[in-house]
């Protein structure tokens, strides 16, 4: 109900004379800031924060790409950051409004350049790893104690899946993340973009295809929760609020999240201006005020997720910094790797073998 | 003068509704993808004048149409789509007539309060209410609860996020449309025409065939292409209730849109499907103009 009413307020100051209010119009993914951080930034700047949500890189790259979107800053996902700057959608940071840069951690940074050369477009807000999740329980019930929960195998064998359908497995239904994690099961370059390589990770999910329960991209943290499924390839923080509703409802079930031994996805959501924001300056003291130290640690403690803001792991609770879930182990580090954004050709290959590992057709 | 108005107010509602919004997706359907804001060229340049406007129609082609004839996947997926929306409408139509009939024949002073019972649920958003359903069909939902209680089954029953889950889905959601069509011909239905045929010698199930089912006909079939078009291209009752193999245009055209980016591919599918819907409804009304035509 919160957000109409900002709205509305805001239209309604634009009425009264818009020389008196100056808005900001961020747009960040749901459930992904401690909401008094909002407040705090309208007290100590006085300009009127307008703050949306969206589920989906995709929906907001349409909308990046439709251009004309209102908004003064954005959250894209490293590679489809890469993308829509090409694309012309971004602006350059004014590094002169940032002061607060300097807490930025050079090792995300050094990542981030990947997609976002020098980081001349963005600032890192949180990142996170692709992995498994797993009730313990179930899972040990089915395949024994020595269950390989920390590894691909778990829901590449098909011999582990069989077991794991009586319980109930998800995947994610985003081929950028599946089709890495197979070919990394593979012992092949998950960040392929070779068509051939890409269509040996068909066979990996036709053999694990009748197991598999749904593809779904959400649906998994409130499954894992109630225990309708037992495993579920999907999002670091996203397992680890499952895990944190099941401790909640404590019902007996124990979620754990590992980033998988053989090696997992590693991605960035990234804070950027589009190129016709309404109000740039505005952007830019909302950037600098997310990368103020206590303010980014707050968040992370709010949202569970790792942030690249040095300075602020200072604030952070030890429930955060100390889950290897969330900052991983220096050694679990080294075997992460990242993944660049298909050209538009492979991308069809790529959604058109998803399909066909969902469909059959 | 005023004459002129009355005439052109349904043929502006026409052109701003229907043929604008047309034209433009043709329009993309027939460009290529670019990365760019919008991703597709050619843009239609008016600064240009003519020269702008020549060069706009020269780059547009056909390309991507027969690109959707090159992948087995496109028609799979409309036959899928119309099989799931004729399914769907075959048993709303099952479901509904009879709600349809028992509200005509309902004493008269009930009849609002039913009517506000078939419309009642659009006052809850429809999105909660197939989450809803969610709720209710999967394995440890409701159904399977109350089914294992009665000791109708011993396993449950796996309903979500099968094909079966969609008909459902779809059912409910649409039964409002078939059910008020229906009721509003059934409700116009002279009594004195069953009494005829029974005095007739007609039995009451022949009288029903022979009377009174011709002649709710044109609500029956209002009932179903209020149902049909739009199930053929639902997008979120297939991805809220259907399995990750329920292969459904409206998917395709999403995937086409957001996870290609190509949006003339995404175009073309979508003038496809207009043209899979429109020439049906312009064959069937030319034979029902012809049909009154004969009849007078």
């Amino acid at each position: 109900m919160k957000h109409p009413m900002m709205t509305m307020t805001a239209t309604l100051a634009l009425c009264a004379g818009a020389a008196m209010a100056e808005d900001v119009r961020v747009y960040n993914w749901s459930d992904y800031i401690d909401e008094e951080l909002l407040t705090k930034f309208e007290e100590e700047t006085g300009i009127n924060l307008i703050y949306d949500v969206f589920d989906s890189n995709e929906l907001l790259e349409t909308k990046m790409l439709a251009g004309g979107s209102g908004y003064d800053v954005v959250v894209p996902t490293g590679t489809f950051l890469q993308r829509q700057i090409t694309a012309g959608a971004f602006q350059k940071l004014n590094m002169a409004q940032l002061p607060n840069h300097v807490n930025m951690w050079d090792m995300v940074e050094a990542r981030t350049a990947q997609y976002d050369p020098d980081n001349a477009y963005s600032i890192n807000y949180m990142w996170g790893t692709t992995g498994i999740g797993a009730n313990l329980g179930k899972v040990t019930e089915v395949l024994g104690p020595d269950a390989p929960v920390d590894s691909l195998a778990l829901v590449f064998d098909p011999a582990n899946m069989e077991k794991l359908s009586e319980c109930g497995v998800h995947f994610l239904d985003a081929p950028a993340e599946m089709i890495p994690a197979a070919l990394k099961y593979l012992g092949e370059d998950p960040n392929s973009h070779d068509p051939e390589v890409i269509a040996k990770a068909e066979a990996v999910f036709t053999a694990v295809r009748p197991y598999i329960q749904k593809f779904h991209s959400s649906e998994y943290i409130n499954a894992l929760a109630n225990g309708d499924i037992c495993v579920a390839v999907g999002w670091s923080g996203d397992i680890l609020q499952a895990r944190d509703r099941a401790a909640e409802a404590d019902n007996g079930t124990e979620i754990v999240y590992y980033a998988a031994k053989e090696g997992a996805q590693m991605w960035f959501d990234q804070m950027t201006i589009p190129t016709d924001a309404p109000n740039p300056s505005g952007a830019h003291k909302f950037l600098n005020f997310i990368m103020d130290a206590q303010n980014m640690a707050a968040a992370s403690n709010y949202v569970y997720y790792a942030n690249g803001n040095l300075a602020s792991q200072e604030y952070l609770e030890e429930d955060v910094i100390g889950d290897p879930a969330i900052y991983p182990s220096a050694e679990t580090m080294e075997n992460l790797f990242t993944t660049t954004p298909y050209d538009a050709k492979v991308q069809r290959v790529v959604t058109r073998l998803w399909t066909k590992i969902k469909s059959g057709t | 003068m005023r004459r002129f108005f009355l005439i052109a107010v349904p043929y502006i509602w026409l052109l701003a509704l229907f043929l604008v919004p047309f034209l433009i997706v043709l329009k993309i359907s027939l460009s290529d993808t670019a990365l760019a804001i919008p991703p597709y060229t050619p843009q239609l340049d008016f600064g240009a004048g003519w020269d702008g406007i020549r060069n706009f129609f020269a780059a547009l082609d056909f390309e991507n149409f027969t690109f959707l004839t090159e992948d087995a996947l496109y028609w799979k997926a409309y036959l899928s789509s119309l099989k799931i929306a004729a399914v769907s409408t075959f048993f709303t139509l099952l479901v509904g007539y009879p709600i349809a009939y028992a509200m005509a024949n309902a004493r008269i002073e009930w009849r609002p309060t039913l009517m506000m019972l078939i419309i009642l649920p659009f006052w809850t958003s429809f999105l909660i209410r197939v989450y809803s359903w969610m709720g209710i069909l999967s394995q440890e939902g409701y159904l399977n609860q109350f089914l294992m209680s009665l000791g109708l089954i011993s396993e449950p029953l796996i309903i979500l996020n099968t094909n079966w889950a969609v008909y459902i889905g779809i059912v409910y959601t649409y039964l409002p449309f078939m059910i008020l069509p229906i009721y509003a011909a059934l409700e116009k239905l002279d009594g004195a025409l069953i009494e005829a045929a029974e005095d007739l010698g007609c039995s009451r199930l022949s009288a029903f065939w022979l009377v009174t089912f011709p002649l709710s006909k044109g609500g029956v079939i209002a009932g179903c292409f209020l149902v049909f078009i739009p199930a053929l291209g639902e997008f979120v009752i297939p991805s809220l209730l259907g399995g990750s193999d329920t292969l459904m245009i409206g998917k395709v055209l999403w995937e086409e849109f957001f996870s290609n980016r190509d949006w003339p591919v995404a175009s073309a599918v979508a003038v496809v499907l207009l043209l899979l819907l429109i020439v049906p409804i312009i064959l069937f009304q030319r034979n029902e103009q012809k049909a009154r035509e004969a009849d007078q």
